[in-house]
């Protein structure tokens, strides 16, 4: 085991649950689109990479393109603003094409937005190019801030609060609320549920953008930790569908405590025996295939 | 003879051609044609005829590729070398199917498909780290060897009879397969899992032998293409190459024999004719995607087929299955 300080183990598990947190918001929107559309959401990997570009164009592209190099649109509104544009874009496509494909085999709407990842990352590969590009975090999240026992990067503490607290509301309104009440209703029966005056359409489409928007405020979270390419996307989609695997399909509060758990396992992980840390999962998978077919919180079909 | 033998007869007679019209048609094209046909008819074996959706096909090309290459490169100049590595190859391919399918057997639908995919991404994580699969690098510079120390391989021309001999070789093996007691078994799980299973059949036993024998295919077209283009990459292993082979299939046509084949041309030829373009190959091949997933589901054999062939059951199959076109397959 190599020589290491308490100071950086503590720092590698706080990795860990930064990327414990992403794995849990964006595995959380997919199981709620799978919850109701029935279809894995492909395009979310695509989604979570644009809304980080978004993020990014709208810090140093946009006022270059409107002749105002001064002109910048910040991390604060674009945590609100490209989460609702790639919600809103993700929308089109639920009413333009995946609700076509509703009452066909579930294969075709996964093929479907697998489509458009690839239209999507193609296209950003084809304007951006590969290479990374670095994005700044606001000043009044810049510098490390003192947790009692170690200091710590301002805005690694801000994005694991932040997606906690998104986690744990989402997770409340769809478990405890009325408006859940309806979301759980519309994925065991449909039809009954309209028949008692709920547009369902209108809540599979809204709560497919929901589903994106969680996606996209993980992007918009996460362009100033990673490089903001058009790759980002595809690579920790990889790992979060082992997280949907391992939590259960289309169980929320399993993709939420499996995300986070699976983060912190990872972490550990890097600290004991760093070149196990990116199959840990991928073990933890397996083994939990082996003894519990259906994921730890599914549900036996 | 049924039409489709027929039909694939005359195929193999004009590839047979090929080589000596290399101004026509390039011998090399035809040869990565081949390779993809034959692990597009691998897929199709599953999702047409079973009714199985694997997003672990690359994986088993994969593994062959590494296979076959990595024994190549270390015993490639051996008589049996070639032969050896090429079986090696396979048999690595279907053990990575028994694995992979038995764990995800034991699932349906949408989860099945998860389950191989999550863990096809644990093949593409290994062939990055272990050495023998030279990570990033993959293996360059394969050995084609020679056929029992008999014909060189080295030339191109002998190499393409070899391509066409195995292509053809695994194409019957599937359509005897789908023509078998077994592969109506399997179509009778595709079709109605629970009245094959009232019937007495242990279906999650045939299906797995399915998903075996669909793999050791899928790997035969990964050790052909490994020593036809000397190299095995990571490409090779990645999700995209799962994904592609469901396009293949879908464009040609599920649950049609020639479908996959017609599919495989289409694709490959798209790839090269657009490599000029770069990245916007991509989204190119995502827009086929798209149009092909909602306006274009039978493809280009199956549509042909049920314009040419009267339904004979009309509306008996569900429309929502993904190999509606294999009714009139059959009777072609």
């Amino acid at each position: 085991m190599p020589d290491i300080t308490l100071q950086s183990a503590l720092a590698q598990v706080t990795i860990g649950l930064i990327a414990g947190c992403f794995y849990a918001m964006l595995s959380m929107g997919l199981a709620i689109i799978f919850g109701l559309l029935n279809i894995i959401n492909f395009t979310h990997g695509a989604q979570f990479m644009m809304a980080a570009f978004l993020a990014w164009i709208g810090l140093t592209q946009v006022g270059p393109w409107l002749g105002m190099p001064e002109f910048q649109i910040g991390f604060w509104p674009a945590l609100l603003v490209a989460p609702l544009c790639v919600a809103a874009l993700g929308m089109a496509v639920e009413r333009l094409l995946l609700r076509r494909l509703s009452h066909l085999d579930h294969l075709y709407g996964l093929l479907l937005t697998f489509g458009v990842a690839l239209v999507t990352e193609g296209l950003f590969r084809h304007a951006y190019g590969v290479s990374g590009q670095g994005y700044e975090p606001p000043e009044s999240l810049q510098g490390p801030v003192d947790v009692g026992f170690m200091l710590l990067p301002k805005y690694r503490v801000f994005v694991v609060g932040a997606s906690l607290l998104i986690c744990l509301s989402t997770w409340y309104a769809f478990e405890r609320t009325r408006l859940g009440a309806y979301l759980r209703a519309g994925t065991e029966n449909p039809r009954l549920l309209q028949a008692f005056g709920i547009n369902v359409p209108l809540m599979i489409t809204l709560a497919y953008g929901f589903g994106v928007a969680l996606a996209g405020l993980a992007g918009v979270l996460a362009a100033p930790i990673m490089q903001v390419t058009p790759l980002m996307g595809g690579s920790i989609l990889n790992i979060v569908f082992a997280v949907v695997v391992i939590g259960g399909l289309g169980s929320i509060l399993g993709a939420m405590v499996t995300g986070l758990g699976l983060g912190l396992v990872e972490g550990v992980t890097k600290v004991v025996y760093p070149e196990a840390s990116t199959v840990v999962i991928f073990v933890i998978m397996a083994l939990v295939l082996l003894l519990r077919p259906a994921g730890l919180f599914g549900r036996e079909a | 003879m049924p039409t489709t033998l027929r039909l694939f007869a005359a195929l193999v007679a004009a590839a047979l051609a090929v080589p000596f019209v290399p101004h026509l048609i390039y011998p090399v094209f035809v040869m990565k044609v081949m390779c993809y046909g034959l692990f597009a008819c691998a897929f199709n074996l599953l999702l047409g005829f079973t009714g199985l959706v694997s997003f672990a096909h690359a994986a088993f090309l994969g593994t062959a590729g590494y296979v076959t290459g990595a024994l190549m490169i270390r015993l490639g100049s051996h008589p049996l070398g070639m032969p050896a590595a090429f079986l090696a190859g396979v048999l690595a391919a279907a053990l990575a199917g028994l694995v992979i399918g038995g764990l995800a057997i034991r699932r349906r639908g949408i989860s099945f498909a998860m389950i191989t995919l999550a863990l096809s991404q644990v093949v593409s994580f290994l062939a990055v780290q272990l050495r023998w699969t030279g990570g990033e690098d993959g293996l360059q510079g394969i050995p084609r060897g020679s056929l029992f120390g008999l014909v060189a391989l080295s030339s191109d021309t002998a190499m393409y009879y070899l391509t066409l001999a195995l292509f053809a070789a695994g194409f019957l093996f599937v359509y005897r397969v789908v023509h078998s007691p077994f592969g109506r078994i399997l179509q009778a799980v595709r079709d109605n899992e629970a009245r094959a299973t009232s019937l007495g059949y242990e279906t999650d036993r045939f299906k797995l032998i399915a998903f075996v024998l669909s793999a050791a295919v899928a790997g035969a077209a990964g050790a052909l293409k490994a020593l036809v283009f000397q190299l095995v990459s990571l490409n090779d292993v990645s999700l995209h190459t799962s994904t592609e082979v469901v396009l293949m299939t879908l464009l040609g046509g599920v649950g049609t024999l020639f479908g996959p084949l017609v599919g495989a041309a289409l694709v490959v030829g798209l790839q090269n004719y657009l490599a000029t373009l770069g990245d916007l190959v991509t989204v190119v091949i995502g827009l086929i995607f798209i149009l092909c997933v909602s306006f274009f589901r039978r493809g280009v054999v199956g549509e042909m087929l049920h314009r040419a062939v009267p339904r004979r059951r009309p509306g008996a199959q569900a429309r929502s299955r993904p190999a509606q076109a294999a009714s009139p397959a059959e009777a072609a």
